[in-house]
C-alpha cells in the first residue's frame, strides 16, 4: 500500500470488505486455495482441532456456550481456546473444527460486518449475516475437502423479528435455520440429547444458561475431545447471551458460581437433572 | 488556425483553488471540538440518512464538508483503507496520521492532475487516552495537511465560527459545554444574522474516549435535545 488510494478504494456499489479485498489485488489475505495439493486427497496434517459448540433460544433472546478444549489426535492442543465470539453487537458465532481456519474465518466475518455498517450506516439484517457467513464459509470448500473443514454455529437477536435466532451450517456454506436450540462439533450428538431433554420454550436467561452448561457436561461426559469445566485451573466454558439490548459475554465469577451448583448437583445425580415423563424438565 | 491561449501554471493553480474555495463556501459548515471525554463532531445537516460525519475505526472519526460524491468517495476510501490495515496487521496498527496522510496524498494528485479539483474539505479525527493527545488533522482540496487543537470549523460560514469558537473555546471543558459552544458557533451565519439550531437541524456524534473498543458514538434524538438544553441554559 503506497500513500495514495489506489483505484479498488474508489470502488463504487459494493460495500463488502471480502468484495473489496478480492478487488483490490489482496486476494492472498482471504485465499483458502490449496494450490497443488488440492488433487492429493485428504491432507495428513494434524491440526489442532475446536469441538462443541451449544446454542439455545430463550425469553430476552439466545445464549450461546461452547467448551474450551482444542484436540490434536489424542493429544489436548490447548485447554483454554476461545470458541465463542461477539460477531458484532447483536451477534455470537461459534466454531467448530480445524482451529486455525476457523478463527481466520471469524476474524474476516467480524470485520466484514463492521465494514458494512460503517460504509452502510446501517449494519446487515439477521437474515443478511448468516448468508454473509454462508458465502465466507463456501470459499473454504476446498480445505474441507483436505480434512481442514470448519464448521460454524450462528446466533444473534432479530430486532425485525424481536426474538434470538440459530442458524447452522455445512461445510458447502448451506445455511439452515434452527428452530429452539443446536449443537455442533465432536460432542454435539451427546450435547443435543440433553437439550432436547432440557430445553424449555419459556425458559428465562438465567435457566437457559443452566441448560447450556448441562448440554456441555453431558457433551464432555461422553465426548474425549469435549472439556468438562476445569476446576482446579478454574476454566469454565465460555457462555455469551445475545438480548435486544446487545451481547453479554458471562464473567467467570458468575459461571464458577453456576458450575459450583452444578457439581453439587451432579454428585447426588452424575447423569444430570432428569426429564420428567409428563412433559417438562425437572 | 487558431493558436491555444498560454495560461500560465500561476493562473491555473489560482483558477482551480478559487473555484473549489467558491464550491465549499456554498455549503453548510461543521464543526469539530475537542472536550474531556472526546472529539465532538457537529454539522448542520438536516438529512438523517445523508452523512457529513463518520466513524473511519475504533478511534477515528470523520467529518467532510463540501460535494456530497466527492466526500462520500474518499470516507469510503478511508474506511476500506483502515479495515485493510487492521485486518492485515493489528487494530492497534490504524492510526489517524497514516490515513490523513493517504488523504492529503490523494487529494492533491486530484488537484493537479486532473482539470476539475474536489469541492471538499475533511477533517480527520483519532482520540486518544487525553485531551492533550488527540490529534486532529484538517485536509484542504489541495491535499494541504494542517495539524488542529481544540477546534475546527470547514465550511461556508469557518470564519465566523472559527472566531466565536476561539473566544469560547476553553482546555479540558466537559461534553455539553463544547456542544454547546459549537452549535452556538455554528449559529453565527453571516455578519450580523444570528440563528438558533434545533436538534432537528444538527448532525452530532462523539469519538467517545471512555466507551470500550468503537469510540465512534452518534448523538441523536432525547439525548441529543438533552444535552444541549440541560439544567444550565446555553449562554
Amino acid at each position: 500500500m503506497s500513500h495514495d488510494f489506489p483505484s479498488a478504494f474508489g470502488l463504487v456499489g459494493t460495500s463488502s470488505f471480502t468484495e473489496f479485498l478480492n478487488a483490490s489485488g489482496n486476494e492472498s489475505l482471504v485465499s483458502r486455495s490449496t494450490g497443488s495439493a488440492a488433487s492429493s486427497g485428504p491432507a495428513n496434517l494434524e491440526a489442532p482441532h475446536g469441538t462443541t459448540i451449544v446454542a439455545l433460544v430463550c425469553g430476552s433472546g439466545v445464549v450461546m456456550a461452547g467448551d474450551r478444549r482444542a484436540t490434536m489426535g489424542n493429544i489436548i492442543a490447548q485447554r483454554d481456546v476461545q470458541k465463542v465470539f461477539e460477531s458484532d453487537a447483536l451477534s455470537v458465532v461459534g466454531i467448530a473444527g480445524t482451529a486455525g481456519i476457523a478463527v481466520e474465518l471469524v476474524h474476516l466475518f467480524q470485520v466484514e460486518l463492521e465494514h458494512y455498517e460503517k460504509i452502510e450506516g446501517t449494519p446487515l439484517s439477521l437474515e443478511g449475516k448468516a448468508n454473509r457467513l454462508s458465502s465466507l464459509l463456501r470459499a473454504n470448500l476446498g480445505m474441507a475437502m483436505q480434512g481442514l473443514a470448519v464448521v460454524p454455529l450462528f446466533a444473534g437477536f432479530d430486532l425485525a423479528e424481536e426474538r434470538g435466532r440459530i442458524f447452522s451450517y455445512d461445510v458447502t456454506g448451506g445455511r439452515y435455520e434452527e428452530h429452539d436450540f443446536h449443537a455442533v462439533g465432536s460432542g454435539s450428538t451427546f450435547a443435543r440429547g440433553s437439550l432436547k431433554k432440557l430445553f424449555r420454550a419459556d425458559a428465562d436467561t438465567d435457566a437457559a444458561i443452566r441448560v447450556a452448561l448441562e448440554a456441555l457436561y453431558d457433551a464432555a461426559d461422553d465426548d474425549s475431545a469435549t472439556s468438562g469445566p476445569d476446576l482446579a485451573r478454574r476454566i469454565f466454558p465460555m457462555v455469551s447471551v445475545v438480548t435486544a439490548s446487545g451481547v453479554e459475554t458471562i464473567s467467570e465469577d458468575r459461571l464458577a458460581q453456576e458450575v459450583e451448583q452444578m457439581m453439587a448437583a451432579r454428585l447426588g445425580r452424575p447423569d444430570g437433572p432428569q426429564a420428567s415423563m409428563n412433559g417438562g424438565a425437572s | 488556425m487558431s493558436v491555444p491561449f498560454y495560461v500560465s501554471p500561476e493562473q491555473i493553480m489560482k483558477d482551480k483553488a478559487d473555484f473549489a474555495r467558491k464550491g465549499i463556501a456554498r455549503g453548510r459548515s461543521v464543526v469539530v471540538v475537542q472536550c474531556a471525554q472526546g472529539v465532538i463532531f457537529v454539522a448542520e445537516n438536516p438529512s438523517k440518512a445523508l452523512h457529513k460525519i463518520s466513524e473511519i475505526y475504533d478511534r477515528i472519526g470523520f467529518a467532510a464538508v463540501g460535494k456530497y460524491n466527492e466526500f462520500e468517495n474518499l470516507r469510503v476510501a478511508g474506511i476500506r483503507l483502515a479495515d485493510l490495515r487492521g485486518y492485515s496487521y493489528d487494530r492497534s496498527d490504524v492510526t489517524g496520521r497514516s490515513l490523513a496522510n493517504a488523504y492529503a496524498q490523494t487529494l492533491g494528485s486530484i488537484f493537479t492532475e486532473t482539470a476539475k479539483p474536489y469541492e471538499v474539505e475533511i477533517v480527520v479525527a483519532e482520540v486518544g487516552a487525553d485531551e492533550s493527545s488527540d490529534q486532529m488533522y484538517r485536509l484542504t482540496f489541495d491535499g494541504s495537511v494542517a495539524d488542529e487543537r481544540g477546534f475546527v470549523a470547514m465550511g461556508g460560514s469557518a470564519e465566523a465560527i472559527e472566531g466565536a469558537m476561539s473566544a469560547a473555546w476553553q482546555p479540558n471543558q466537559d461534553l455539553e459545554t463544547s456542544l454547546r459552544q459549537a452549535v452556538n458557533a455554528l449559529g453565527q451565519h453571516g455578519t450580523d444574522e444570528r440563528r438558533t439550531l434545533s436538534p432537528d437541524d444538527l448532525e452530532v456524534a462523539i469519538l467517545d474516549r471512555t466507551r470500550p473498543r468503537r469510540l465512534f458514538h452518534r448523538l441523536e434524538g432525547d439525548s441529543l435535545a438533552d444535552l444541549l438544553q440541560g439544567p444550565q441554559a446555553p449562554a
